[in-house]
């Protein structure tokens, strides 16, 4: 490998881990605080890259406000889902999770029928040309994503840790009977959580709307590797799955310029097992998964 | 003793004989339906009896795996592991029909021997997810590899079953063939489930802590349990390689996956019987909708939210209520049912 395609693909292992680290922390940050995951969250992925399809490549609103609505369009989908089908399925576990899968298959027929199934929608670029980083080039619609991803989880970093709303998440998520007693209101905290998950991965859908292929199915893959990297991470870990997310990005990207796509998410699910063998908690997990 | 007396007596024991070998016959009944169907069926119909059978043997085996309190998401990718391994085997090798089946059965448990290793670290969601990313490996292999598995085009002109001569091929033979491999496989799950090793899983699924503490070795019977739903998935895989006469990996897909979950959902796992039911359920509510065939998953998914939720014990968590509804006189139960109505309409 020469260095020009060795800086292309550090630069586009950079982009890979900031979408995989919006669409893991959301998983994580909702398992944390409800114990559940959310099978939709690809699906959620593919509303958001739905969001900017109508918004921007049909109505005609700038980009960046086509973008910034779908964050609170998906966090309502969020907010729905907890409502609807994770609080009344609470007390069993893999209920809730059973039933996103169901949520899954909604989504998708609701987005194959309102805007067809047959061929991905083409989204026109919205910023065009690329930049010069040493000799290799890198198309701005694909740098832009890095400031994005970082600007929305500092922010979520901002709100957990210094908000008192956020504190209050993260409270629940250590023990939700011992939040209760001091008052927080479990219910809110897991709406917030399920919003805020929305939130995230509607951002990643919507920015890599105009990159990715846009189709009702599109949530699938997006959903296997959220799920690597919150396993390897650790179930409930932010920054767990802020580093599976950096270090499957990069392995995911070499791979694939090396070889294929295919063969690159086989190694990443490899590196899964491998890890649940060696580290069963994950790499900053505190219990098994 | 007096002639009231014995008249009650014979009556009792009639009624407990009743109760006793009232299963017993309802089974024989439908086996009996069932080998009259086997003739008289048309073609489609008979067609989708065959894949009812080799659904019947998925849902059965899922469940055996559940008992244990793990919820699989690869079960589907097994029985393709048996339907790559049958068809293969029969290919290449050139074997016959009960050789190869077998043989699949044994290639889905390798399979699913070689999965469990990582699988046993995680428990409950870690075991979803992670169940779910394995399987998507195996499949994606199968994607990927031109030889032997073929690529996106699978494997076609797998060669017709037969056994000593006699072709199994045409619909009837194939449609008793499937019958007695589901009733063969069946019939073994159903032993399983209540000997001790049947006991020994579901004691893991009640409290895994308290099944160690007795000396039931946790990671040795979730292997086992997980292995033995493997091997009959990969028979009936092989089943479905035999019928389809060839195979590719959008078989063996993630909403294959999930309708597996939805049919035992339906059903419920807490019985044996349970997944049966709701895969009958399903089956014919499947077929109904055929006309809506785009919104079939909508509905689907609704359906497995709908049962999640409001029936979470599945159809059968409503025999019981049925039964006790049958002995209460009319009379009761006409009262029962304006108490239930007038606190539902005091509440509201």
């Amino acid at each position: 490998m020469d260095t020009v395609t060795l800086i292309q693909t550090l630069l586009n292992s950079v982009v890979a881990s900031s979408i995989y680290a919006l669409v893991a922390v959301g998983l994580a940050l909702a398992f944390g605080v409800m114990k559940m995951a959310n099978f939709a969250h690809g699906e959620f992925f593919m509303v958001g890259a739905y969001c900017v399809y109508v918004l921007y490549a049909l109505v005609g609103l700038p980009f960046p406000l086509a973008v910034i609505l779908a964050i609170p369009i998906v966090a309502l989908f969020g907010l729905v889902a907890e409502r609807l089908i994770f609080r009344p399925t609470r007390k069993n576990i893999l209920a809730g999770f059973m039933a996103t899968a169901g949520l899954a298959f909604i989504l998708q027929v609701l987005a194959g029928q309102i805007w067809g199934v047959g061929i991905a929608k083409s989204i026109p670029t919205p910023y065009m040309g690329a930049a010069d980083v040493g000799d290799a080039t890198i198309g701005w619609q694909r740098l832009i994503v890095i400031p994005c991803a970082f600007a929305m989880l500092l922010a979520l970093r901002f709100f957990l840790y210094r908000v008192k709303l956020g504190k209050a998440l993260r409270a629940c998520a250590q023990d939700p009977e011992i939040a209760a007693l001091q008052g927080i209101r479990t219910n809110r905290m897991t709406a917030l959580a399920m919003a805020l998950a929305g939130a995230s991965a509607g951002l990643a859908g919507a920015l890599m709307a105009p990159i990715h292929s846009v189709t009702p199915y599109m949530g699938h893959g997006v959903i296997l590797i959220a799920f690597v990297v919150v396993i390897v991470g650790g179930m409930a870990s932010i920054e767990g799955a802020i580093l599976a997310a950096v270090i499957l990005g990069f392995i995911h990207t070499f791979v694939t310029t090396v070889t294929d796509n295919l063969i690159a998410t086989m190694v990443g699910v490899g590196f899964m097992a491998l890890t649940l063998i060696v580290r069963p908690q994950g790499l900053l997990g505190r219990e098994r998964a | 003793m007096s002639a009231p007396d014995e008249a009650a007596n014979s009556s009792l024991a009639s009624a407990t004989a009743l109760r006793r070998f009232a299963p017993l016959l309802l089974l024989a009944a439908v086996l009996a339906v069932l080998c009259v169907l086997g003739f008289e069926l048309k073609p489609y119909h008979r067609e989708l009896a065959i894949v009812f059978f080799i659904n019947v043997i998925m849902v059965t085996s899922y469940r055996l795996i559940t008992t244990t309190g793990d919820w699989s998401f690869a079960h589907v990718v097994l029985m393709g592991a048996g339907s790559y391994g049958a068809a293969l085997i029969a290919k290449h090798a050139g074997l016959p029909f009960g050789v190869v089946v077998p043989m699949a059965g044994i290639t889905a448990a390798i399979v699913g021997a070689a999965f469990i290793i990582p699988l046993l670290r995680t428990a409950g969601f870690g075991f979803f997810i992670a169940s779910f990313a394995m399987g998507e490996l195996v499949r994606l292999i199968w994607v990927k590899v031109q030889f032997p598995f073929g690529g996106t085009r699978g494997i076609i002109n797998i060669p017709s079953p037969e056994i000593v001569g006699l072709r199994l091929s045409p619909p009837v033979p194939f449609y008793f063939t499937c019958f007695i491999v589901m009733l063969a496989a069946v019939f073994i799950m159903w032993r399983l489930d209540k000997s001790r090793i049947g006991n020994a899983w579901k004691s893991i699924h009640s409290d895994d802590l308290l099944a160690e503490c007795v000396g039931i070795d946790v990671a040795r019977y979730r292997s086992l349990a997980f292995i033995t739903g493997a091997f009959f998935a990969g028979i009936a895989g092989a089943l479905l390689a035999y019928r389809m006469g060839s195979i590719d990996p959008r078989n063996f897909d993630l909403t294959t996956m999930i309708y597996l979950i939805i049919w035992v959902v339906v059903g419920g796992t807490a019985t044996f019987w349970g997944p049966i039911v709701g895969l009958v359920v399903v089956t014919i509510a499947f077929e109904w909708s055929r006309p809506l065939l785009e919104w079939r998953p909508l509905m689907f998914g609704a359906v497995l939210i709908f049962f999640l939720i409001f029936l979470p014990g599945g159809l059968e968590s409503l025999f019981p209520k049925v039964g006790s509804a049958l002995r209460t006189p009319p009379g009761q139960q006409f009262q029962r049912l304006r108490t239930w109505f007038t606190t539902f309409a005091s509440r509201t």
